[in-house]
């Protein structure tokens, strides 16, 4: 009997449906990954050289925010079965048998339709359109395709992670320009370091489900010489805001510091190879990856509200 | 397992969440409902009654 099998039975009648409770439909919206796409979303429209109307900047991240929370649980009702074999997501609302698969792709389907729409009708196309583009590439490109093929599933899929300050910058500008595909470029260089720090302390989970992920693939020898490699490529690519004429020099020192700290940790996840010892340096730079995302958008949000001037372009 | 016609498959809990889901919503259709009405005004303008015919 498969783990859902089993939840199902242990919860009786689950097998009808219609069992959810609000909060199990608010977990198939992943809120945690849901807050960190608003906050980039909200640096990309305020760091964008155009104003909005505040309602309709709202009503532009609301959008975004419930496009992500679709994405969520398309990507749960598709990974139901290997969601139920790891710890880490073995509570998720599907394999604990509250919310049926179908239920969960319902409902995902049509806040993905209804964000998108949302978003094109009421803010503009070209947010829309990035917004379905950023949804498609997270469940058809990254979950039903690159997650169980190849261990550059997280490379190539962080790109959907990495959308939402574009998709914030055209809802301000109605365009993609140098200034938000840098934003993009920061997210997507961070997405590696950060995953592969998780998959090296959830190794044996990954191996359990199947899938690829690069220490089950190449080993944690090789993923720790790639989080290195790609954290010496991520810092730079920080830069990038205050060269294209994004940010000034409040950011540009912040960048500085916390990219210095992030190579730091990168380097002691590289030496500490061994034992209790290597998972903490794996854990320690997996939670300080998250604060260091928060803080380098917080970074741009603050100089924006308290009127530090971004640098002349150098680049671009 | 057979369920007699005239019996309700749910328990008072699963019927209760129900309830809770439909307030949640109708709750939601309420915001949407604003959301468009306050969008649309906003997207007019304050001189959309002033416009010459």
């Amino acid at each position: 009997m498969s783990d859902i099998q089993s939840s199902l039975a242990r919860s009786g009648s689950a097998s009808i449906g219609d069992q959810g409770a609000v909060a199990d439909y608010v977990a198939l919206l992943k809120p945690r990954v849901m807050s960190l796409v608003i906050f980039t979303a909200l640096a990309g429209l305020i760091a964008a050289p155009a104003r909005m109307h505040p309602w309709l900047a709202a009503v532009a991240l609301l959008a975004i925010a419930v496009g992500a929370g679709a994405a969520g649980a398309l990507n749960m009702w598709y990974d139901a079965d290997i969601d139920a074999k790891m710890r880490r997501t073995a509570l998720r609302p599907v394999p604990r048998g509250v919310i049926l698969p179908g239920e969960a792709l319902g409902f995902g389907l049509t806040l993905a339709m209804g964000s998108v729409l949302v978003l094109s009708l009421l803010v503009n196309w070209v947010a829309g359109a990035l917004l379905a583009f950023t949804i498609f590439f997270y469940i058809v490109i990254y979950t039903m395709w690159l997650k169980r093929w190849t261990p550059q599933n997280i490379v190539i899929g962080g790109a959907a992670g990495a959308f939402p300050p574009m998709i914030g910058w055209a809802a301000a500008t109605g365009s993609v320009d140098l200034g938000s595909i840098a934003l993009f470029l920061i997210i997507f260089m961070w997405t590696p370091p950060h995953f592969w720090a998780l998959a090296l302390f959830r190794e044996g989970d990954y191996a359990k489900a199947g899938i690829p992920m690069l220490p089950v693939v190449s080993g944690p020898g090789e993923t720790r010489r790639q989080i290195v490699l790609y954290s010496l490529v991520l810092v730079p690519a920080t830069f990038l805001p205050a060269l294209l004429g994004t940010a000034g020099w409040l950011y540009a020192a912040g960048a500085a510091g916390l990219g210095a700290v992030f190579i730091w940790h990168a380097i002691e996840v590289y030496r500490n190879r061994h034992g209790a010892i290597a998972d903490r340096a794996a854990k320690k730079l997996f939670g300080f990856s998250i604060l260091y995302l928060f803080l380098i958008f917080a970074l741009i949000i603050a100089e924006r509200a308290i009127g530090v001037a971004p640098f002349g372009p150098v680049l671009g | 397992m057979s369920i007699a016609m005239n019996e309700s498959p749910f328990s008072p809990r699963d019927l209760a969440r129900r309830r809770r889901r439909s307030i949640a919503l109708a709750l939601i259709l309420a915001g949407l409902v604003i959301l468009f009405f306050v969008t649309t005004i906003v997207r007019l303008g304050g001189d959309v009654a002033l416009r010459s015919m």
